[in-house]
């Protein structure tokens, strides 16, 4: 048990790429960060510098208070799990879980106690004599599991551990993970590119981006209050819906509407060098059937109308897409969030606005709806460089706060 | 901190365990299918599958059956191409004459020497040069081609240079080691004959071999490190093991053809003091002695040996086959 400090640390490989840029992260003892972000964006590098697999190019590591940057990953007492698993082909279950406890040089006893133990948490214990060949994706993944366990390491290290898995299994294991996390306390470096994972696993969520971290904090606060464009896009299922803004006689004209903004944005458009055009986002949630409103909610908000393409019922609520026309948002953040294979529900910047209603809300395909949308839950971000112009001191305030 | 079944922990495993369940019964279930009567459809599948191998069958049949069972009828006969007359069927006469021949087993201790040697050396040797080659990161391609170059040159050609080298006055390696003629001495000729064929095939075995590290995951290597093994333990335990079907070929292709080693001695000794492999042997009787059932036998015989050879080498892949294991096997 430990805690992990990453000062400064950057990775510059041989041929020049910078694949990590001045992570600053203190993990505390016992902690569950998850590192998230589009694939390549350097959250594997990440890993494996904590774990000693790459040299850190520049930065200081510490586990535990000492400085382990120049040691090897043997010495570093921390244990990792793999996308792939990385069981060992020609050993038994109970040979790969043993294996770190063999290096050791524990007696058999021991060795063979740790394992039982370890198997019966992971309920490995039919499948111990077994070839990982012989094992199902599900069953090889607890194997791994079992091998990080048995050794009651420093941390634990995993990266993209249930990328391989199917959708179901996937939910199953998240949960395997996340209590066993909590029940052995030990500190754990998550690594995966799925948001609903990082939202639902770990205690704080660190973003990258590029190799740079965009925004660390509890999941909910990332969601609530996005430092900028990127983070707001990457966190949230589906995802937040971005329009073009342009800034004029202290409105917003967006293609839901003039927006009134407040006077701390309106302090922020006074300079000579801010933006004309702004992105506004909103999430699916925060939209309502204009209809199922009382009035004291609709002063908060705004109106408009919108012909509804798909309505698509979950039972306890409803998604709504309706058709927008006007100029779409543009920023290279958006455009990456849509590239990025991880974010493949990205819709943000689409043709079309995806709303949740309640589920009472008569709406059907085909007609025109009126649909309101709340003022103080809407975000506005600077496209050039992505920051959130609506948060103070690390609150977003809506667009009307003062 | 500790490892326990406490009941979340029971927990956890009565949720893994409906996952584990479905999973389970997937080996099974193959087994089942493999033992029951094929469907009209797969004996179709298995039908067209011979029909396609047949073309390919029969040449085979026809370049190497034919010759085989050809010098197998040949040993059966005396027929020296010098007394033509004499031509007769001896049954096994040939094998008894072969087999009790001083010069044959002479012939067969130094070809099972060469071999034994050769192949262990180049194992070892090889492994180091495919490590080398596959961590090297600049300059890839030229490493590889240099390292294959004693490969791509013709044998012949390559032992005229080490006999050159080893001659007495003139060879630049034999002016090295004092006075002396290696080449005209039993053990310093088979040192000779063995460091030649070393260092031509050195470079083939590493091609082997590195086929064979390519197989080894990155991330394997990764979990070992982090498990607590050095770069030996790595080596041994994960890697060694991982590539032990790639190492099997190796060493089957290199026995195979060191048993056979003929070029090298042919050069450089020509078979003079006790240092003809069975191969040379087999030459001489047969194609300078004319003595096609002797000649014929002999070549039977390394047939024979080279059968086992890789019998025992196929035996052996069979346990270390990637994906095999003791209930699939049973
Ligand atoms: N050995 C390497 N040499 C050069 N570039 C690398 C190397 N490994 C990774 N990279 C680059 O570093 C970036 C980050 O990679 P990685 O950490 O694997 O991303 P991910 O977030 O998907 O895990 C990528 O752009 C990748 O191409
Ligand atoms: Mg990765």
């Amino acid at each position: 048990m430990a805690d992990i400090v990453l000062d400064k640390v950057s990775k510059r490989f041989p041929d020049g790429t910078v694949a990590v840029r001045d992570v600053d992260l203190e993990i505390a003892d016992g902690e569950f960060v998850i590192l998230v972000g589009p694939s390549g964006c350097g959250k594997s590098t990440t890993l494996n510098m904590i774990a000693g697999l790459e040299d850190i190019s520049s930065g200081e590591l510490r586990i535990g208070g000492q400085r382990v940057n120049d040691k090897a990953p043997r010495d570093r007492d921390i244990a990792m799990v793999f996308q792939s698993y990385a069981l060992y082909p020609n050993m038994t279950v109970r040979e790969n879980m043993a294996f770190p406890l063999r290096l050791q040089k524990l007696d058999r006893e021991t060795i063979n106690a740790k394992v039982e133990d370890a198997a019966k948490v992971l309920e490995l214990t039919a499948l111990l004599d077994r070839k990982p060949s012989n094992l199902s994706g599900g069953q090889r993944q607890r194997v791994a599991m079992g091998r990080a366990i048995v050794r009651q390491p420093k941390a634990f290290l995993m990266d993209e551990p249930l990328s391989n898995l199917d959708a179901k299994l996937r939910v199953q294991m998240r949960t395997v993970v996340s209590r066993l996390q909590k029940q052995l306390g030990t500190t754990t470096v998550y690594v995966t590119h799925d948001q609903t994972e990082a939202m639902t696993l770990g205690d704080r969520v660190v973003i990258m981006r590029g190799g740079e971290v965009q925004q660390v904090g509890p999941p909910q606060e990332l969601y609530d209050h996005p430092r900028n464009l990127f983070v707001a896009g990457f966190i949230g299922s589906p995802s937040m819906n971005f329009l073009h803004a342009a800034v004029e006689d202290g409105r917003l004209r967006t293609a839901l509407g003039d927006v009134p903004i407040g006077d701390r944005v309106r302090r922020q458009l006074d300079g000579a060098d801010a933006p004309r055009e702004l992105i506004l986002g909103v999430r699916p949630e925060h939209f309502e059937d204009a209809a199922l409103i009382d009035d004291e909610t609709r002063r908060r908000g705004l109106e408009f109308e919108a012909p509804v393409e798909i309505v698509e019922s979950m039972g306890s609520d409803k998604y709504v897409y309706f058709t927008v026309e006007g100029e779409r948002a543009s920023a290279a953040e958006l455009e990456e969030l849509a590239a990025d294979a991880g974010a493949a529900d990205f819709t943000g910047a689409g043709a079309s606005l995806v709303t949740r209603l309640s589920a009472e809300s008569p709406v059907a395909e085909g007609e025109t709806r009126r649909v309101w949308f709340n003022l103080e839950k809407i975000h506005l971000f600077d496209p050039s460089n992505g920051r959130n112009l609506t948060l103070h001191e690390g609150r977003a305030a809506g667009a009307l706060a003062d | 901190m500790s490892v326990n079944a406490t009941p979340t922990g029971a927990d956890v495993a009565a949720n893994a365990e409906r996952s584990a369940g479905r999973h389970a019964a997937v080996p099974t279930q193959r087994a089942r299918r493999g033992r029951a009567p094929l469907s009209e459809n797969k004996k179709a599948e298995r039908r067209l599958g011979w029909l396609l191998c047949a073309p390919a069958a029969l040449v085979m049949l026809a370049v190497t059956a034919y010759p085989i069972i050809y010098s197998v009828w040949l040993s059966l006969q005396r027929f020296d191409l010098r007394f033509p007359d004499q031509r007769e069927f001896i049954g096994l006469e040939n094998y008894a004459t072969v087999l009790t021949n001083e010069f044959w087993w002479t012939a067969f201790g130094v070809t099972a020497l060469i071999t034994v040697v050769t192949v262990a050396v180049e194992l070892v040797l090889g492994m180091g040069l495919a490590l080398v080659m596959h961590r090297t990161l600049v300059g890839r391609g030229i490493v590889r081609t240099a390292a294959l170059i004693p490969y791509g040159i013709v044998t012949v050609v390559a032992a005229f240079s080490w006999r050159y080298a080893w001659t007495p006055g003139t060879g630049y390696l034999a002016n090295l080691f004092g006075e002396g003629a290696p080449l005209t001495e039993r053990a310093s000729s088979l040192a000779i004959i063995m460091l030649a064929e070393i260092w031509k095939t050195t470079p083939f075995m590493a091609l082997l071999l590195m086929a064979g590290l390519a197989l080894v995951p990155e991330d394997l290597l990764k979990a070992a490190s982090t498990d607590g093994a050095t770069a030996w333990q790595r080596f041994t335990k994960v890697m060694l093991p991982v590539m032990k079907p790639a190492i099997l070929v190796a060493l089957l292709f290199r026995t195979l053809d060191a048993f056979r080693v003929f070029d090298n001695i042919f050069i450089l000794t020509a078979g003079a003091n006790e240092t003809s492999s069975v191969s040379m042997l087999t030459y001489n009787n047969l194609i300078r002695g004319l003595n096609l059932g002797i000649g014929s036998t002999m070549s039977v015989l390394i047939f024979i040996a080279v059968a086992i050879v890789a019998f025992v080498f196929v035996k052996l892949f069979g346990t270390a086959a990637p994906g095999s294991s003791d209930d699939e096997r049973r």
